[in-house]
């Protein structure tokens, strides 16, 4: 029985966050010798399911085995001492440390650490895995690349079997990440199963012998990977309503609901809603914008222009700039260089009021960090608006009430004026700030992530509303990296390539193999 | 076997009975030395409490003792409720007295129409320059405000000594005491015969407009914000740094404030003791008022309640007046704690699992 | 002059030894993110325990074993409130020193409501005969032992990598399978014996009686030399040195030439004043611990 036992192996993992079911009675195994991926969009539970293996999450049913011998994981000293290794997805490494030091750091005792000795095992150990690293570098002074590989030796110096690599490429360069499946490759011959977790298709079916997939906490299908496409564990990733077409009738409602009449205290009486059409003004333009961090561009000369009723799609590797175009343009960092304009006005150097007052809306892939979770769903709807509720320095809280019933009506938010948004759902709390962003009536719209984590319904709520943003002569910039999304939504997808637009493409050109390759920095494919 | 499990929801009673469990734990907690010092402690916290209440002298020094304490209570909370943690109440208190004595001595014979605004906002101005340097720091450094404000405390002290020993040393008694002030600085009481001055009503219309700004007004909702979500907060367009400076000096400004107050309407000069650890103290009140201006005043009346009943104590019972200030400090840390641990419910698991698990509870959960 | 410049360096070794004893304590506490605000009562109440336990035993060491306690408890209560309950730690820490000067206050004017009693018997100085190097065998652990013995600790033991990286990165040292909690207890427990004996060496070494302003501020002293040590060990002692380097010499130099002009305060405020004007010097080049101030809740 025990020789036949899988290396690793789950049983019933089951694990509730108060109402929240994250697993849902989990089974799957690694053998060894076998590369396993775990497929799953953000939010289906595989963090929490690599957490519970790595013992710093408790689950609240279920078994976990190693070789058959069923294991009693309290904390990651257990899952260590098991034999199971864990490359966390942001990394644990004590950036004031050396690498050797931050090897060492995994089961060190009390006592004294004969710092020579201790260096030999380290390049040893680095040697093994073709990994050539300073021991006594300081972790500070890495790239992201070589942060990982110190993960993976840390992981591999205490007799690993089982190595766990959450998430691996998201912020890796193409290059790292032919490096990392060398490295990959090189552990599972020497004997290992590897458990690679992902939510890139690509990459699952170029690494990995089977696949298992996750949603909403449930395990929805196990594949040998040779042997599945590439559309059936999308369909099974994102789950088959997905694949339905939506009904035109209920987005027409929808829209009529929206309806778009505002409080005239938000308007701006002197500007028209629609400009001359001789004119075509950009809705928003970006000119050279760049943002160096220590003399670093992150963001590197973009230049892009969205026209008013244009969709414009930004697709890209996570970590390619994605968050600092969001935050330049939603005034959370101030560009380096360069010029941004909304319908014609400069607000480069604008504060959040000045870039509102412009006709710019903003929905940030930070749900969480955009609302004020303790004060209640009325304030959050008002609180970038105060001066039109103010009355004689004093809030009008009739008019307050008045305004959040409207949009919660309008947009059909599942909640009172005076619940506390922290205890709203994922969609409803986007809703909220979709609302609070709309009801302004933006000319140019910056949406990073707009459907991330919702259910369907709420998905296909909210591209609803960004269509009729543009029917009435809006302009979005939609960042996202769900290429379905933005193959449905956007008249035109740019490329953004570490900080760099390095192409355009119309999105019926844009096959998921083309646009990957040009995620992955090739120019002209 | 039980083990602690996050909530769900919180049902309405926990609060509440939290905070009723952490009063109770401490009056057990504090009847221990009052049985010590020979006393019974039944009798003893009839004294604390009720008796100062049972005549109206009693409660006139009540609101005597609360004063500092609504002045530094609200200052503190004012700066916490915008995430600024202004722990310099103390110091900002102590150089209000300082600057309001430097006005009184230099131009003593100013008469009470221009001594009393003078004054008090001398303290203001006093108590604002104190924080003025931490909150700069903190805007415009990022240096963490906790240890500045922290740290120019004893500073302050040392100036009021400084002072005292040598430029404002008693010219008649040559104590460490500064001379009396004229008399135009003198606020004059509420109620006369009662020591309750008008430092006590200026308290409560601070406290009254505090409430209102920020209950009622965009610059309110504002701070909260800022002091709930800064990064959101900045997100919507909120001037989170500006707030927090400004938050910072109307906070120290108050604790000035609540100096000017004591040295013109208690002391009369300035002394050593003038802050017998008011701003402190006003971080309890602050905390345990839940940072809200009703909650001060309740908390600030408790404790100036106790500080006069402790009075009483110490000379019928022969307990030391400190047993006052154990109850305020540990009855902050008990409700802290108490109401800490009303996001867990406790639940019975089968003896088996529990074995398994008795070793880590998941008490770190939030 | 030499006479009293020889005065000046024993009593300026005399007055670091407390602050070198608590600066280290809330050094070892800080390196593992929890700013220890309790220090001050700690102190405070490690040096009335001591004395206490002193003069109703007749020996200095069973008080100093009392202070010892004392500060054990005091910083696992500090512990109990930060790290499992996860409190504001600047709150509960002011907290807990507000709570134990009251009640050691409370406790000496209870027993000795009047008098001003003192021990029959405190530590003797060593070397008695020697200029400067007659000091208190406090004086010789402090700057021999404690403070090379814990440099040594911290940079070369699996202990001292465990309190770098809770203090760093507590995520990091959890997935590394240290325990975040157990470390910060442990050396709030052992920082907090440290700041007591820092107290106790007033009361049983240097005086020999207690007084209700005995710490006056030497906690928070502490907690300035800690930041402007940069959270290193041999800057604590110096910053501790140079601070009892003004504070004897002004004593001396009163007596004999210009500076008996300059206010004793000015002296006593100059280390707040200095770590207030590096950190507004250092501004943002000063790199607190990664996890300062924060509680770590396991999910």
């Amino acid at each position: 029985m025990s020789t036949a036992a899988p290396l690793l192996e789950l049983e019933g993992i089951t694990k509730r966050f108060g109402d929240l079911v994250a697993n849902d009675s989990l089974s799957m195994s690694v053998g060894r010798g076998e590369v396993v991926a775990m497929l799953g969009e953000n939010g289906a539970g595989k963090s929490t399911l690599m957490k519970i293996i790595y013992g710093l999450v408790r689950p609240d049913a279920g078994v976990i085995r190693m070789e058959g011998r069923t294991l009693n994981i309290r904390s990651p000293r257990d899952a260590m001492a098991a034999g199971i290794g864990m490359v966390t997805q942001e990394f644990s490494l004590v950036e004031t440390m050396t690498v050797r030091e931050n090897v060492a750091l995994s089961g060190v005792g009390l006592g004294r650490i004969d710092a020579r000795q201790h260096r030999a095992r380290v390049e040893q150990a680095m040697e093994r895995i073709g990994v050539d690293l300073q021991p006594e570098r300081l972790v500070s002074t890495l790239s992201i690349g070589e942060r990982q590989r110190v993960e993976i030796v840390k992981a591999l110096f205490h007799d690993c079997r089982v190595l766990i690599l959450d998430e691996p490429t998201a912020v890796l360069t193409p290059q790292d990440v032919r490096a990392l499946f060398v490295t990959i490759e090189r552990l599972r011959t020497s004997g290992l199963g590897v458990l690679f977790v992902s939510h890139k298709l690509r990459e699952v079916a170029e690494i990995s012998h089977r696949v298992v997939v996750l949603r909403r906490g449930t395990l929805v299908g196990e594949r040998v990977t040779q042997e599945v496409g590439d559309a059936e564990l999308a369909a099974l990733m994102m789950g088959s309503t997905t694949a339905s077409t939506t009904t035109t009738t209920d987005t027409d409602t929808a829209a009529a609901a929206v309806g778009l009449s505002v409080p005239a205290t938000n308007r701006d009486a002197s500007s028209p809603a629609s400009p001359d059409p001789g004119a075509r003004v950009p809705a928003l333009s970006l000119t050279d914008v760049t943002y160096e961090v220590r003399g670093h561009p992150v963001l590197d000369g973009v230049s892009l222009q969205v026209m008013p009723g244009e969709i414009v799609g930004v697709a890209g590797i996570s970590g390619n700039g994605q968050t600092e175009l969001t935050g330049v343009l939603a005034g959370t960092l101030a560009a380096s260089r360069g010029r941004v304009e909304v319908a014609g006005q400069d607000i480069t150097r604008s504060g959040v009021g000045a870039r509102l007052q412009a006709g710019l809306g903003r929905l940030t892939e930070d749900r969480r960090g955009s609302v004020i979770p303790q004060l209640s769903v009325e304030q959050n709807l008002v609180l970038e608006d105060l001066p039109a509720f103010t009355r004689r320095g004093v809030l009008d809280g009739a008019a307050i009430r008045r305004h959040a019933e409207e949009l919660i009506e309008r947009f059909d938010i599942r909640a009172t004026p005076t619940d506390v948004i922290a205890n709203l759902s994922g969609g409803n709390m986007q809703k909220v700030l979709l609302a609070r962003t709309l009801a302004r009536r933006p000319r140019a719209l910056v949406a990073a992530q707009p459907t991330r984590g919702l259910d369907v319904g709420a998905y296909r709520y909210v591209h609803g509303r960004l269509e009729d943003l543009k029917a009435r002569d809006g302009g979005v910039l939609v960042i996202s990296e769900d290429l379905d999304e933005l193959r449905s939504l956007c008249d035109r997808i740019v490329v953004l390539f570490r900080g760099r637009i390095t192409a355009e493409v119309a999105p019926a050109e844009a096959t998921s193999d083309r646009l990957g390759r040009m995620m992955a920095g090739e120019v002209s494919a | 076997m039980m083990r602690l499990v996050l909530r769900g929801s919180e049902p309405r009673w926990v609060a509440p009975v939290a905070v009723l469990v952490a009063v109770l734990a401490t009056v057990v907690l504090t009847a221990i030395p009052i049985r010590i010092a020979g006393a019974n402690p039944p009798a003893a916290f009839e004294r604390y409490l009720v008796q100062p209440l049972s005549s109206p002298q009693g409660i006139y020094e009540v609101l005597l003792s609360a004063t500092p304490l609504l002045f530094t209570g609200i200052a503190v909370a004012i700066a916490f409720r915008a995430g600024y943690w202004n722990i310099g109440a103390e110091g900002q208190f102590l150089m209000g007295a300082v600057l309001t004595t430097w006005l009184a001595l230099t131009l003593p014979d100013l008469p009470a129409v221009a001594a009393l605004p003078f004054g008090l906002v001398a303290g203001a101005v006093g108590g604002a320059g104190w924080a003025l340097l931490p909150a700069w720091l903190k805007r415009h450094g990022r240096i963490d405000e906790v240890v500045t404000t922290l740290l120019l405390n004893p500073v302050a002290l040392l100036v009021v000594q400084g002072l005292l020993n040598g430029p404002w040393r008693n010219t008649a008694s040559g104590f460490t005491d500064s001379d009396r002030f004229g008399t135009g600085y003198d606020l004059p009481e509420i109620v006369p015969g009662t020591r309750v001055h008008w430092g006590f009503a200026v308290a409560l219309l601070i406290i009254a407009l505090t409430w209102f700004v920020l209950s009622r007004t965009a610059v309110g909702l504002h701070v909260r914000a800022t002091g709930a979500a800064p990064d959101a907060a900045a997100f919507s367009g909120v001037p989170v740094d500006r707030l927090r400076f400004r938050a910072a000096l109307v906070s120290g400004g108050i604790a000035g404030l609540g100096g000017a107050s004591q040295v013109m309407g208690v002391q009369h000069q300035l002394t050593q003791g003038i802050s017998n650890n008011y701003g402190y103290t006003g971080i309890i009140v602050a905390t345990l008022g839940g940072l809200t201006a009703l909650g001060v005043v309740l908390v600030a009346g408790l404790l100036g309640d106790i500080t006069v009943g402790a009075e009483s104590v110490s000379l019928v019972l022969q307990v030391p007046t400190q047993l006052g200030d154990m109850f305020g400090a540990l009855l902050m840390l008990t409700v802290l704690s108490a109401l800490s641990w009303r996001r867990y419910r406790v639940q019975w698991r089968p003896p088996r699992r529990a074995a398994e698990d008795s070793e880590r509870e998941e008490v770190g959960h939030r | 002059m030499s006479i009293n410049l020889l005065a000046a360096l024993a009593a300026m070794l005399t007055v670091a030894t407390p602050l070198v004893w608590a600066g280290i304590g809330e050094l070892i506490v800080e390196k593992t993110g929890v700013l220890n605000l309790g220090i001050e009562g700690t102190m405070y109440a490690g040096a009335f325990t001591g004395f206490l336990v002193a003069l109703r035993t007749g020996s200095p060491w069973w008080g100093l074993l009392a202070a010892i306690l004392t500060g054990v408890v005091a910083g696992l209560a500090m512990a109990v409130l930060s790290v499992t309950l996860g409190l504001n730690q600047h709150v509960s820490g002011l907290g807990l020193t507000l709570l134990l000067i009251a009640g050691c206050e409370f406790t000496f004017r209870m027993l000795y409501a009047g008098g001003r009693p003192k021990l029959d018997d405190k530590f003797d100085a060593w070397l008695s005969d020697v200029p400067v190097l007659e000091q208190h065998w406090l004086t010789y652990v402090a700057f021999l032992v404690l403070a090379p013995g814990t440099w040594w600790v911290l940079r070369s033991t699996g202990l001292g990598y465990r309190i770098h990286a809770v203090g760093e990165n507590f995520e990091a040292a959890e997935v590394a399978g240290i325990s975040v909690n157990a470390t910060r207890y442990a050396a709030l427990a052992v920082g907090g014996a440290f700041m007591a004996i820092g107290g106790a060496f007033l009361t049983l070494a240097v005086l020999g009686s207690f007084t209700l302003n005995i710490i006056n501020g030497r906690g928070w002293v502490c907690i300035a030399l800690v930041i402007f040590a940069k959270w290193r060990v041999w800057p604590v002692v110096l910053g501790a040195l140079i601070f009892a380097v003004t504070d004897a010499l002004q004593l001396q130099l009163a007596i004999t030439t210009a500076f008996s002009d300059v206010p004793r305060e000015v002296m006593l405020a100059l280390p707040y004043v200095a770590v207030i004007t590096a950190l507004a010097v250092w501004g943002r080049k000063v790199h607190y611990p990664g996890s300062y101030l924060k509680a770590y809740r396991r999910a």
